[in-house]
Order: C-alpha cells, then structure tokens, then sequence
C-alpha cells in the first residue's frame, strides 16, 4: 500500500465557540487523488483550512511527510510544499494575471515552460495577463487559483471545490491538469460536490458527516455503492451526471 | 473582453475643485497662491497619512496612536534644528540644509524607532479587537504627548524657517512661499518612492496582495506579520518626516502638535479609501485645496471644511475615492 503524504489523526477544531471538528481520521496515500466529500456543514472546508494553519486544531495530530505540521504556522506549511486553493478563489483582485502568479512563485520567477503548461490548460489566463484579476470572470478566476496553486511543482495540493460554477469545457480541462499532476507525482486532496467529477477523478475518498470521516476507502468501491452513497450523501452519484 | 478603464474620476476632483475656486476667490494671483499653500499641505498631509492607510489596509489595524509618530518627528527635529541655530540663521542655503538634513533624518529615524516599539508593546496584543486597538492606541497617544511634555517642558517651541526657506518666489502678482514649493516636491519625491516601491518591488508587491487578503498571502508562504511590521515602522518614519515639516511649516511645536494634525490624516485616509495610497495622495490633496480655499473664501466654517468635504465623498463613494479590493 502506498504510503500516507498526509495524515490526520483525531484532529478537532473550535472556530470561536463552535466546536466544527471532533475528531478527524484520515491518510492522503502519496502520488494520489484523494477526494473529500461529504454534506454542506458536514466539516471539508475547515479540514482542509485546518491542515493549511488557518485555523488551528485544537487537539489531534496532523503530519505531513511523516513530520508532525499541527503546530506550525501557514506560512511554513506552505513552505513544506503544500499549495492551498480555498473555496473563495481568494485571487488579488487588484493585482494582475501575471502579478498573481509571480507572486505564488517562491523559488523566482515562474518557468517559461510550467507557464506553457498551465495557459494549455488555461488559455483564457494568457489572453488576460496584464489585467487585473479583478476583472475576470468566474471561471477565469477559478482557473487563476488553480494556476497560482501549481505555478510551482508542490508536494500536495488541497483544493476546494474547484469545480464551483464552472462551464464543463473548463471543468474537463481542470480535471486534465489535475490528472496530469498527479502523473507528475503531485499528491491532491480536492473537496468537491460534483459528484461526476469526483468519480471520474478520484482514487480514494473519505465521506465526511458532522465533522468526523464516516467512510474511507477506494474511490471505484465507493462509487457503485449507491446505498452508501445514499446513506453519507443523502443522494447517489447517478443523480449528478 | 475590452481593456477596463481606469477610474480617473476621483482624479479629475482635484483640477475641478482648483477651477471652481477661481471666480469664487476672484483674483487670480491669489488663486495660485492659495493652490499651492492648498497642494503644499495636502502634500505634508499625505506623507504623514501614508504609512497609517497601509497598516489599516494590511492587518486591519487602527491606529490612533499616529499623532504620536507626528509629534515626536516634530519635536526631535525642533531640537536638531536649535542645536545647530548658526547654520539655520546663516544666510547660506548649504550651511540651512545642513542643518535641516540631520534634523529630517533624526526625526525619521525617532519616530521609525518609536513605531518599531509601539507596534510591539501597544499594538501587536491587540491585533484584530478593534475596539481595543482604538482604546489602547489612543492611550498610548495621550502617553506618547504627556511624555513629549516631560522631556521638552510644557511650553511651546518656536523654529523659525532657515533663511533659504522664507519669502516667496515672485511672479508679477503671484507669491509662492519658498517652503510650500519644498513640500510639494518633497510630498512629490515620496508619492514616487512608495508607487515605485509598491508597483515595481516583489515587496510592493507582497504588500498590496497583504492589503487585499492576508490571509492568501500567508498561504502562499509569506509571513505578513513580519511584514506589517516593516510597514508600520516605514509608515511612522514617514509620518515623522512630515511631523518635521509640518513643524517648520507652523513655525511652533506643541506637544499636542500630533493629535491636532492627526484628524486631517485620518480624514484623508478614509476619503481615500482605507489601504489606499493612491487614495490617500488624492484625498490629502483635496483636503489642502478645501482648507486654503474655504479659509480664505469663508473662514468661519474652515473648521469644518473637511468634515463636509468627507461627508460629501462618502455619500458619492462610501468606501471611499480608491476602495481596496478586500477578501
């Protein structure tokens, strides 16, 4: 079995006087597509926020790489290599195309050759690269968080719902680029709702429900389990095509 | 998609309220003279405001303690200047601007120093309680003043201007005062350094990402804390620097000095937009040109030219001339 990248273990979380997650389970196998689906509220986005540093576990252990992240502050996480794509986008909107991506690029400027890659598979990225994000449209901005994300090669990348709104010309493209990071030994953990999206692409899934992982295992088992569907998601993935 | 415009509005307040000026002011020598007095003290304005509209934009963080920074820059100036009285009173404009440089970079340097130690003691404890950053900074304003008082007494200080910065340039019927055009290019010099600064650095760069969403930038891999605090000393040498220009400009330093100039600085920062320095140079300057205008024109109500002026801006714009795009 492929070992864990990502780790969580009885990992809680109180956001002010709200206690989201009591108590989170679950491995990202290294080199895979690991999917986290669940119900609105059900705790995917303050998992993911959580493993970012953006808020803090309040008990529980997250480790990255084998090396225990819990404690550490979002700005060193970052720097151990994992990207992170909120639910918000959270583009600059005053700052350009370009200056978004320069600026996600760590180690210098971004390579000519990752930047072809990325305007492939998002050509709307480089008509637009010296207007202001802000000026984008939904799905364009979409693109911009993704791209910012993987402007750079990352050890892990935690995306959340990326699939929000889009058209699906964009969304096949977004599944390509994910799938062929993935080949390029990049590890994804993507919370998502698009059911279709999440069958096609995942190799594992854990079904969060109240801010605890009620299933995990492999995405192929999950997805022609329609009674478990059912009962994690209330609706089964044939519903969504 | 068309390339989006950019909104000059704002900017073309600036000449509009200088042209309808000139048939209420009448004279036109005395219209130049009161624009640039008005464009001159928009421009200390500016520098003093520039650094709080930042540390606002960045971290969310309201400092009323700015005034303190003022007073200080101010006051370490006065006290350079005096102690070399021979070369401010030569009739040497070297001998003047060797005195008036140490005084400018003392005064930087003071108040760069106290906004480094404020920030740690009184502002850092409080970061994202606002009520108690409004509470603790202004405390630590009426701290910062009562203490000016105990190490340069009670009194007032008078500065006189060296001599190469009194009189005025003539130009027939037009006077413009040596100092004010001093302060414009000064005011000018700064605009420059921090739009160069902010538009064509990686830091500028990190800095406007920070004022638009800071949370992002940290997940990125910056730490904008460290980050802020740059900023926050940047913006109280600044705020130093135009407290000692101001001075000279008053030809008095009182203790009290910060907190009167304080209510224009943050009038100019919310008329501006907060986190805006673009903003924030347009607003400082239309609140000169309404001060000098309205003060010569009607100056029982000078006092409350720039209240009406905010009031006014915010009713067209309630985020202000240049809002920030926030998270």
């Amino acid at each position: 079995m492929t070992e864990a990248l990502l780790s969580l273990r009885g990992v809680e979380t109180h956001i002010g006087q709200y206690h989201i997650l009591h108590g989170v389970d679950f491995d990202v196998p290294e080199g895979g597509l690991a999917m986290l689906l669940g119900r609105n509220g059900a705790g995917k986005t303050t998992t993911l926020r959580t493993v970012m540093g953006l808020w803090r576990a309040s008990a529980g252990e997250i480790r990255f790489g084998g090396r225990d992240i819990t404690r550490l502050a979002t700005p060193d996480i970052a720097r151990l290599g994992i990207a992170y794509v909120p639910e918000t986008m959270a583009i600059f909107a005053d700052l350009t195309v370009q200056e978004n991506l320069v600026l996600a690029a760590l180690a210098g400027p971004p390579e000519a050759k990752r930047l072809e890659w990325i305007f492939t598979r998002f050509p709307a990225l480089k008509t637009f690269w010296t207007l202001p994000a802000g000026f984008l449209s939904g799905g364009q901005k979409q693109m911009l968080a993704v791209a910012r994300a993987i402007v750079e090669p990352r050890r892990l990348l935690l995306v959340d719902e990326p699939t929000k709104g889009l058209a699906p010309a964009i969304i096949a493209n977004m599944m390509e680029a994910f799938r062929e990071l993935k080949d390029g030994a990049t590890t994804l953990l993507v919370v998502e709702q698009n059911f279709a999206f999440a069958r096609q692409l995942g190799d594992t899934v854990a079904v969060m429900d109240d801010g605890r992982v009620a299933h995990c295992g492999s995405m192929a088992e999950f997805a022609v389990d329609s009674g478990l569907q059912q009962r994690l998601l209330g609706l089964g993935m044939d519903t969504h095509q | 998609m068309n390339k989006p415009k950019r909104d000059l509005l704002p900017l073309l307040l600036i000449p509009a309220l200088a042209v309808a000026a000139l048939p209420l002011v009448g004279s036109p020598a005395s219209w130049v003279t009161l624009t640039v007095a008005g464009l001159a003290m928009g421009m200390m304005v500016f520098i003093m405001a520039s650094g709080l509209t930042l540390t606002f934009g960045l971290m969310d963080v309201l400092n009323f303690g700015h005034g303190a920074f003022i007073a200080v820059g101010a006051f370490v100036a006065a006290s350079v200047m005096l102690s070399l009285g021979p070369w401010m009173v030569a009739d040497s404009f070297w001998l003047n601007m060797a005195a008036i440089g140490p005084a400018v970079l003392a005064a930087v340097v003071a108040s760069g120093a106290l906004g480094f130690a404020f920030e740690r003691v009184i502002v850092r404890p409080v970061y994202g309680q606002h009520l108690k950053q409004i509470l603790v900074t202004t405390g630590g304003l009426i701290v910062a003043e009562q203490l000016l008082k105990v190490v340069w007494g009670p009194e007032q200080i008078t500065l006189s201007r060296p001599a190469a910065l009194r009189g005025a340039f003539l130009f027939g019927d037009i006077a413009i005062e040596k100092y004010r055009v001093l302060a414009v290019i000064v005011g000018l010099v700064v605009f420059a350094g921090l739009a160069l600064t902010l538009n064509r650095t990686r830091i500028g760069l990190l800095i406007r990402a920070g004022v638009e969403n800071g949370e992002m930038v940290e997940a990125l891999g910056y730490r904008i804390r460290r980050l802020f605090v740059g900023v926050f000393v940047v913006g109280s040498a600044l705020a130093g620097l135009g407290g000692a220009m101001w001075g000279l400009y008053q030809e008095t330093v009182t203790a009290a000095i910060g907190a009167q100039v304080a209510v224009l600085v943050f009038i100019v920062v919310i008329i501006g937009g907060l986190g805006s320095v673009g903003g924030c140079f347009v607003g400082a300057l239309l609140v000169g040109l309404t001060a000098n205008y309205i003060g010569f024109l009607a100056p029982k109500v000078a006092l409350g030219s720039n209240i009406l002026l905010m009031a006014l801006i915010l009713l067209w714009r309630p985020q202000g001339l240049f809002p920030v795009a926030k998270r």
